[in-house]
């Protein structure tokens, strides 16, 4: 009897060992390949495939919003393991079996990648990874925008966990943050290239504007930048709850300057903007931002933010510029969420002082210490998981807003620093062959 | 001219007074050392000087130069290197990133190179990082590089805060009770080390020490503080036959030594 079990237990072992020995031969380039390909399959047959197995049309986000449906259960629950079948064939399949098939060639190449500057195998990667999106996207504008709102998540999740994470702060600010930048930019925009109710007739050639808008954004950052000076320089004498505090009234007092500034719009908000934040200029920012806070926090001067955290008595005694460092920390993160905040009010083309309350601080706050705190990867999961969770679980109604929780709640209690926390970026490592 | 100079420095939290009318005068690559009982105000001269308070009387001059007022970041990179009595190490930092942590001062690559990561960012740290891991080297504690501070054991990672200190570049080191909580074995270590850092380093030395038999091996003068007042000056020989020392101190922690 229990030596069965026994054998059963180590052949258990041995297949997951398997499997793991066969991903572990496989380098980031395969991946990406596989994911290419998918994508490829899905545009070239998918459709023809969906129907063939019973389904109206492609799956939209992975089968979630079909087989979550009660409509679905009771009047069509055939719909359910074709479902499963297209996922499965045309996601898993295709990006497992590609993946390992291309291991040994995709090896080689990213050996052959890693003699050159870093940065062309990089933008090799991400370039077939762009790819890979697009194609993915282009099957519906919901998946566009879909993909578009998490990219921005990503963004304002990796630079709270600037504050939050890596510096060891906890603020509230950032939606007043992002409602900055979102303001901003969407001012030069309306302003200098829309004609719109409030601001009038565009100042300058409309065809100007997409040249542009890396500057509104840009501006926008800059703007949050500066308003996060009322919570940099309160930094310098208070910690904990009493900051936190102080960066909740923040984000309550850009809510309702907003609210009361008729020149943009009051309560009714801005609306109008024009279309430039399509896929490729958002995916560009989000790497961008990655890259540069990546850069940053691996640094000696953003290292300064973790001995900040651990022991700021310790760091000053170290020569640390403590104030300095703060300042920096929240101005830079601010930018971030600034930027963020500004391609999103281009992607929904509306803002209103409404979208940055206590609702979008809980769901970015969620990010974080889901994801993983003073980690990159952790911010990345963290913002991919529970955007695209808070799509899937749409059809379930009120009980996403207990599935979510609950899990926020099991993490915190199994990981409370989140999943994937306290772990270096290494691009160098991340797309060496395997 | 004294490398460190405290004139008349007198220090009042609220109403105790911790420090009262302290003097002292270190020569370069000096090994000096205060004893006294617990709560005598030892870590207190210590927080003064480096900055973490400001003296409520009293001048602080370093290479010639008054640093009273001063942030604690402008006095240590004007050459004060501390350890601290309760081991204050970044909890979730490596070994290497904390010996590099103490070069901050020294970097010249600015925002734009932490943001953009620049050549002159990875050079500059290269050489930090060689640095960092001589220092380390000598300290013991290169082996154990990538580790978080909190898996080492307690003498190496008193050893870290020695190389974090030292890699400030100080020209004079305030070690507070550094080997304190330490077993004889760990304890000879240190003091392997102490003597290293003064004879490889030629580095003054200022240090705060429970354990007579460490104070008296290693110091040159010794002050001996009880109740904020230096009740003694001397050599080691001086202190130890010093009527008053014997009184104040030795009298009720003879254990200790
Ligand atoms: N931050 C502070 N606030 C108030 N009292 C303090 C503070 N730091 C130290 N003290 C008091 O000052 C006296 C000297 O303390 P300390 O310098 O730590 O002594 P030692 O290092 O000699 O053991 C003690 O009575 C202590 O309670
Ligand atoms: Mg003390």
């Amino acid at each position: 009897m229990d030596t069965t079990k026994g054998d059963a237990l180590e052949n258990n072992v041995g297949f997951w060992k398997r499997i793991g020995r066969r991903i572990t031969g496989i380098p980031l380039l395969a991946w990406i390949l596989g994911i290419l390909a998918a994508a490829l399959v899905e545009q070239w047959v998918g459709y023809e495939f969906a129907e063939l197995i019973g389904l109206p049309k492609i799956p939209v986000l992975f089968g979630a919003l079909i087989v979550l449906k009660k409509k679905v259960w009771m009047q069509s629950p055939m719909m359910i393991p074709s479902t499963m079948l297209y996922v499965f064939s045309v996601y898993i399949l295709v990006i497992g079996v590609v993946a390992r098939v291309l291991a040994a060639p995709a090896n080689r190449a990213a050996g052959g990648l890693m003699k050159m500057p870093l940065w062309i195998s990089v933008l090799i990667h991400l370039g077939i990874f762009y790819t890979a999106l697009h194609i993915w996207s282009d099957i519906s504008a919901y998946r566009v925008i879909t993909l578009k709102l998490t990219l921005i998540a990503i963004m304002v999740t990796l630079s709270l966990n600037v504050i939050n994470g890596y510096m060891g702060e906890f603020s509230c600010s950032h939606p007043g943050f992002m409602a900055l930048g979102a303001y901003a930019a969407s001012a030069v925009t309306l302003i200098f290239f829309t004609n719109d109710r409030l601001f009038g007739a565009a100042v300058l050639p409309a065809s100007l504007g997409p040249f542009v808008f890396p500057l509104a954004l840009i501006i926008g950052g800059l703007v949050a930048a500066i308003g996060a000076l009322v919570v940099a320089i309160p930094s310098f004498r208070t910690r904990g709850d009493y900051l936190a505090i102080i960066s909740l009234a923040f984000m309550f007092i850009v809510k309702s300057v907003i609210e009361n500034l008729e020149v943009v719009g009051g309560p009714r908000g801005m609306g109008s903007q024009p279309n430039y934040a399509d896929l490729p200029t958002v995916f560009v920012w989000t790497v961008l931002c990655i890259w540069v806070i990546n850069n940053f926090v691996r640094s000696i001067l953003g290292k300064a933010l973790n001995a900040v955290r651990d022991d700021e008595m310790a760091a000053e005694a170290m020569t640390v510029n403590t104030r300095k460092t703060k300042m920096v920390a929240f101005m830079f993160s601010a930018f971030w969420a600034g930027v963020a905040g500004g391609l999103f009010a281009h992607v929904i083309r509306f803002v209103n002082p409404g979208t940055f309350g206590i609702q979008k601080l809980a769901e970015v706050l969620a990010m974080v210490y889901f994801g993983g705190l003073n980690s990159v990867y952790g911010s990345i999961l963290g913002a991919v998981s529970l955007n695209l969770l808070g799509e899937m679980l749409r059809p379930l109604e009120i009980f996403k807003w207990i599935i979510i929780p609950v899990m926020l709640i099991l993490v915190m209690i199994y990981r409370p620093t989140g999943l994937i926390a306290f772990k270096d970026l290494d691009v160098k490592k991340l797309i060496r062959p395997r | 001219m004294p490398l460190l100079h405290v004139e008349n420095m007198t220090h009042y939290f609220g109403g105790l007074r911790a420090v009262h009318n302290y003097n002292l005068a270190v020569e370069p690559g000096q090994v000096r050392g205060l004893i006294g009982p617990n709560g005598a105000g030892k870590t207190t001269i210590f927080n003064l000087i480096t900055g973490i308070y400001r003296p409520t009387e009293g001048s602080i001059t370093l290479d010639g130069e008054p640093i009273v007022g001063l942030q604690p970041h402008e006095i240590a990179s004007r050459g004060l290197g501390r350890t601290f009595q309760d081991l204050r190490l970044w909890r979730h930092m490596t070994v290497l990133e904390h010996v590099k942590m103490a070069r901050y001062s020294t970097i010249g690559y600015g925002l734009v190179g932490a943001f953009f990561g620049t050549s002159r960012r990875h050079r500059e740290e290269e050489a930090i990082e060689r640095k960092a891991l001589e220092l380390m080297r000598m300290m013991r504690v290169d082996d154990v590089a990538e580790q978080r501070v909190t898996n080492l054991p307690y003498g190496a990672q008193r050893r870290v805060e020695m190389a974090r200190a030292l890699a400030m570049n100080p020209k004079i080191l305030f070690l507070d009770e550094p080997t304190v909580g330490m077993t004889p074995g760990e304890l000879n270590e240190m003091m392997d080390i102490i003597k290293q850092v003064r004879d490889d380093l030629g580095l003054a030395i200022f240090l705060i020490e429970h354990r007579l038999k460490m104070v008296m091996e290693l110091c040159e003068v010794i002050q001996t503080l009880v109740f904020g007042e230096v009740i003694a000056e001397g050599s080691p020989e001086e202190i130890q036959n010093n009527p008053d020392v014997i009184e104040a101190y030795l009298g009720k922690d003879t254990v200790e030594t």
